[in-house]
């Protein structure tokens, strides 16, 4: 909502300045986004006349003006060619910036000759895209008097965001009414608003509200007005300078005159060339398939939820929203009929989103019309158009009625402290009512309140203290430090609600970066990892590229290794922790932590050379999750079977009985060359909400006492030739098992498979710890312990010794 | 003693320090002290002498005995430093080569941005609530006291779900506000939760990116009011930004779920074209919050006329951009390494009160 300082000051008899008063309007809650002050913008330009202009004597195409700016003789040079002795024009000192070009202005010598300043043109200015010549100013301009006042430039315009509550300050009249409440000034009378004209005939139009029950409420009321013998021309100068300063173009008296009203009054209107309506005026709700091309020039189809305001040969206008182009008012026009409605705001909402229309009327019909000001607007009006344009004006055709808007809130007066944390008394808040317009009784204790009827938002006790508070001033509410319930504050994060947290810095650590990627995707990508379900997909996506909920991490992942590859980012890691979806229930929600690595370990360095990253890289990554995490990973169970965006061969998944806490491995071939990477990269996905949390002990948590031996721990090796089936983790286990008092720790040091052994058999190598805790180890006793390991590791495994 | 052994003292001496290796000295120290070595043999001779002889003649040899036993000690020594020396020179690295690559992880600046407001919160009371991102009707809209024609909901560019058999329309959470609703529906209160987390709004642009993350709180009690709402946020500004005296201004708005409403800006300045927070002249918006909405708590089963509080919501890419510099929304989700090693925290880089919040 833009408006200037005068006009303001049309409705608001205040000594406050600029500032002050936009200073006020922001902590009224109408925020004010600028502040656009030419006055003082444009404060160095300044009339001036020409008193000479000669030939520049190294350029054809200059003039050496000398200018009488009021104090002194300038000379400048001149390049336009409408400079010349004798006229006035606008003059640009040396040191000042032109606005429109940003140049700043030096005392220079222009081919050998001194300049010192400039004439400027209206693009110089800013004002427009005029360049052809120098600004001309008429003769009796008064020398030196700052330009903008003369061209009536100086009136500062603001522009105040409203929220969708206040429709009331999407009039001059509304903002005024808040800013004399918070005693910013007085409101005053407008001499153009209350008055009344006689019907001097009756109007040949008639107007016919034709709705279904159902939607009576979208055109309650529907003033008309024949004006016969206007003269239809420009507007007079103050009323196309106050439309052009907030962004307006003034286009006829006729058209002006209900923009005027719109922002003067957050009240708007329509007028219709009579001439070119056929029968009377039918408000109705369009049938599907009707057009209208409107007033934006674009041709609408309509559908049955619109209202339309209609004539014998169809819709000319779309209710609330914008005019007909047909029924226009021209420079021709000499019949006028004036429209002055309410038009119901969600349907008017609708109407403008589904057609792609933002207009003046819509802005402020969907945020609430004053339902008493039908008649004053269309009587104002009336008047304004006879007296700009002439004419004789009809009796008023009034369709429909005011519809009820007279409710009661009730305000007990304590509710604004208790809310609001600051006193504020009962008869302070009953005068900061009153001057927003409110009714209020004093009933016992409490206040009854009728909202007044330019305040369709009030409906609660609530509502009626953030009036109170907000004119009052929320700077006037001391700050109360929050108090706390107890000296220590509980912990923030749950067990559960640590997972992520631990992830994540377990994953930093070990080199990967976190990436943060949209939760939809490609519906092909969510289908290639086993997602897709028609319930997952958005009805209306960005963009087709974004319109599944994705069911893995790891396609954005992947997505992202191979743009930072392609930059040159060729070893590296990502990872994310994130939801990813199985359906649309908050069931189908679960929380993963996947990560990528691609290329090799380490970058190329001269101590040592890096290896091509593994699947052991990603089971490493998805162990110290889980470890992170609290997961009891000792009884981790290496399964080696994963999705199918794994490589058949080189994945798993680690699970705990049957719970899959994760999977690992390397990225499937074919998915690899999918997302353009190279072949080799490696992934992972952790579960969290699959995580087992440490089950809360009687000792808390405290630790099994640590039982350190003094007796020499043994280390053995053993060599195994198993079959190729054979997985490490059995042997691994078996040997565990052979002695679990003395067996500390098995390792596998070597897997061969080749020359020396039979085909289809390899042989692993483990080391055993033996550690005894009652006594040093005999000979004997290790021979036997060697004994028992072999043979757990033959029966469990169908292998031999190596021997 | 005798001259012949004041010789062969000069002789052995000046072999000692002749010895220009430790090898070379083991040799003079086996031909003077070992088993047939010189002195040794001297030693022997004793046993054929007189008592008198011997006792004079012994504590010669002995004296001579351990002069050359410590000087071969002081040159062993001295060669022996030597020989280190020699060794060292040779075993110069080139310090200056580069250090074996360590791993360079890093930590997104959102979490590490909500890792600070749950530490900051968290100090005072708040713990962590969550709620799914795929929504209802009622927790996104209806119980926010936004109905279904309400402008606000068209406003909010709200991503829908295909419809369900029951012809509900799931949504994507255009806010954690949903979240407060979920909580009120479970509990009584005293409630004080923050909810950070991913919402959705279906607008992409420089300033705009179709998902981005909140942080919602929520306190209802029986007495907390808009002084305590100042107290909570004002606090939570200055340490958040790291700055003791930012002005922190609450101006009235409007939003569907609080009633009275305000927005929050904090000062800065933007002189010379660079953002600056603190004391400046200039307001910069941050979050929108007020006093919940009685129908709010009512459509939750908290009875209003008992209890009252206070919820705020604020979007994290704007604090951590205002934080830590960042000048593109859109970056933020673009994984780009380079990016998140510029912009990221080291992964140690936890943030606490504490110890500090983020580096």
């Amino acid at each position: 909502m833009k408006f200037t300082f005068s006009w303001l000051r049309d409705h608001l008899d205040t000594d406050a300045g600029l500032e002050e008063i936009a200073r006020a309007l922001t902590m009224l809650g109408l925020e004010v986004e600028a502040v656009h002050d030419r006055g003082k913008e444009l404060a160095p330009f300044t009339v001036a006349r020409v008193i000479s202009a000669e030939q520049h004597p190294n350029a054809d195409r200059l003039r050496v003006c000398v200018v009488d700016t009021g104090q002194e003789h300038v000379q400048v040079v001149c390049g336009a060619p409408n400079a010349r002795s004798g006229m006035m024009g606008v003059f640009a000192p040396a040191g000042v910036t032109v606005p429109g070009t940003g140049l700043f202005l030096k005392k220079s010598k222009i081919r050998g000759v001194e300049s010192n300043g400039m004439l400027v043109s209206e693009r110089e200015l800013g004002l427009s895209d005029e360049h052809e010549g120098i600004i001309e100013l008429p003769e009796d301009s008064p020398l030196g008097a700052p330009f903008a006042r003369v061209a009536g430039l100086d009136d500062p315009v603001i522009d105040v965001g409203l929220t969708p509550n206040r429709g009331d300050c999407a009039g001059v009249r509304g903002i005024a009414r808040d800013l004399a409440a918070a005693g910013y000034g007085s409101l005053k009378r407008v001499h153009h608003w209350g008055g009344e004209n006689k019907g001097a005939f009756e109007s040949p139009i008639r107007v016919h509200l034709e709705f279904p029950p159902e939607a009576r409420d979208a055109c309650p009321m529907f003033v008309g007005r024949y004006i016969r013998g206007v003269r239809n021309g420009p507007s007079p100068r103050w009323l196309r300078e106050r439309l052009k300063a907030v962004g307006l173009r003034p286009i006829s008296a006729l058209v002006d005159i209900t923009n005027y009203f719109t922002l003067d009054m957050a009240r708007p209107l329509h007028v219709f060339d009579a001439d070119r309506l056929t029968g009377d005026v039918v408000v109705r709700l369009a049938r599907s398939g009707e057009r209208l091309l409107a007033l934006d020039g674009r041709e609408y189809e309509l559908d049955d939820q619109i209202t339309v305001v209609a004539d014998g040969s169809g819709p000319q206008g779309l209710g609330g929203v914008i005019g007909g182009e047909a029924t226009g008012c021209t420079e021709e026009t000499t019949n006028v009929y004036l429209e002055c409605a309410l038009f119901d705001p969600l349907r008017t909402a609708a109407t403008g989103r589904k057609l792609g229309i933002v207009s003046d009327a819509r802005y402020r019909f969907e945020r609430g019309v004053d339902p008493t000001a039908v008649i004053p607007a269309m009587e104002a009006a009336t008047s304004m158009i006879l007296e700009l344009c002439g004419g004789e004006a009809s009796e008023p055709v009034i369709a429909g009625s005011e519809p009820q808007w007279r409710r009661e809130v009730e305000l007990r007066p304590e509710r604004v402290t208790q809310l609001g944390g600051v006193e504020v008394s009962a008869g302070e808040s009953e005068s900061i009512l009153r001057a927003l317009g409110f009714e209020v009784q004093t009933d016992g204790s409490a206040l009854r309140v009728v909202p007044p009827p330019w305040r369709p938002d009030i409906h609660g006790e609530a509502d009626l203290v953030e009036e109170v508070l907000r004119v009052f001033g929320y700077e006037k509410i001391p700050v109360v430090p929050l108090e706390r319930t107890s000296t220590l504050p509980p912990p923030p994060l749950s067990p559960v609600q640590t997972l992520p947290v631990k992830a994540r810095r377990t994953l930093a650590v070990r080199g990967l970066a976190e990436a943060k990627t949209f939760s939809f995707m490609a519906h092909a990508e969510a289908v290639r990892f086993g997602g897709g379900a028609p319930q997952l997909r958005l009805v209306n996506p960005i963009s087709a590229d974004l319109d599944t909920m994705r069911p893995s991490v790891l396609p954005n992942l992947l997505d992202a290794a191979r743009r930072n590859s392609d930059r040159g980012l060729a070893d590296a890691g990502l990872f994310e922790v994130g939801p990813q979806f199985t359906d649309a229930t908050p069931g189908g929600q679960s929380l993963v932590a996947a990560g990528v690595r691609w290329g090799k370990t380490a970058p190329k360095h001269w101590a040592e050379a890096a290896r091509p990253v593994d699947a052991f890289d990603a089971k490493a990554d998805a162990i110290a999750v889980l470890e992170g995490c609290g997961a009891p990973v000792a009884g981790l169970q290496a399964v080696p079977t994963a999705p199918n965006w794994y490589h058949p061969g080189r994945s798993g998944a680690l699970q705990l009985g049957d719970t899959v806490l994760a999977y690992f491995g390397q990225v499937h071939p074919s998915t690899a060359e999918a997302y353009d990477l190279d072949e080799g990269a490696v992934a992972f996905e952790v579960f969290l909400d699959a995580v087992p949390l440490p089950k809360a002990r009687a000792a808390g948590k405290a630790r099994a006492p640590l039982q350190l031996s003094p007796y020499q721990a043994v280390s053995r090796d053993f060599a195994f030739v198993v079959e190729d089936s054979v997985a490490a983790q059995s042997v691994m286990r078996a040997a565990r098992s052979a002695d679990r008092q003395l067996v500390s720790d098995v390792t596998v040091f070597d897997v061969y498979s080749g020359p020396g052994l039979p085909a289809g058999s390899k042989s692993i190598a483990i080391s055993v710890l033996l550690q005894p805790l009652h006594a040093t180890l005999t000979e004997a006793e290790i021979e036997a312990a060697s004994a028992k390991i072999v043979q757990a590791v033959e029966k469990a495994t169908g292998g031999t010794l190596r021997r | 003693m005798t001259d012949d052994l004041e010789r062969v003292r000069d002789d052995v001496l000046a072999a000692i320090s002749a010895a220009d290796s430790l090898a070379g000295l083991e040799a003079v120290r086996v031909a003077e002290l070992g088993r047939k070595g010189r002195i040794t043999g001297l030693m022997k001779t004793l046993a054929g002498l007189s008592p008198d002889e011997r006792r004079e003649k012994g504590a010669a040899l002995n004296r001579l005995r351990d002069q050359v036993a410590a000087a071969l000690e002081a040159r062993r020594e001295s060669l022996a430093r030597a020989e280190l020396e020699t060794r060292l020179r040779s075993e110069r690295v080139d310090i200056t080569l580069p250090h074996r690559p360590q791993p360079d992880g890093r930590i997104h600046p959102i979490s590490q941005t909500m890792d600070e407001l749950i530490d900051i919160f968290g100090e005072m009371g708040f713990s962590v609530a969550e709620g799914p991102d795929i929504e209802d009707d009622w927790h996104n809209f209806e119980a926010l006291n936004i109905p279904a024609e309400h402008p606000a909901r068209q406003e909010m560019d709200t991503f829908y779900l295909r419809e369900r058999p029951d012809g509900s329309r799931p949504v994507l959470r255009t806010h954690t506000s949903p979240v407060q609703i979920r909580t009120m529906e479970k509990m009584q209160p005293p409630i004080r939760i923050i909810a950070p987390g991913r919402t959705y709004r279906s607008d992409h642009d420089a300033t705009h990116s179709p998902m981005f993350h909140q942080v919602e709180g929520l306190l209802i009690d029986e007495s907390t009011h808009m002084g305590h709402l100042k107290g909570c946020l004002i606090e939570f500004c200055r340490a958040f930004f790291e700055v003791s005296d930012l002005p922190v201004r609450f101006r009235p708005s409007h939003f569907p779920f609080t009633e009275p409403s305000a927005e929050v800006d904090i000062g800065c300045s933007r002189e010379g074209g660079t953002l600056k927070i603190g004391s400046g002249g200039d307001w910069l918006e941050i979050l929108g919050c007020g006093m919940v909405h009685p129908k709010v708590l009512a459509n939750c089963g908290i009875d209003p006329t008992r209890y009252q509080g206070f919820a705020f919501g604020m979007g994290i890419e704007r604090i951590a951009m205002l934080k830590y510099g960042i000048p593109d929304l859109r970056t933020m989700y673009d994984s780009d390494l380079r990016w998140l090693r510029h912009y990221g925290f080291a992964a140690l880089d936890v943030p606490g009160l504490t110890g500090g919040l983020a580096r």
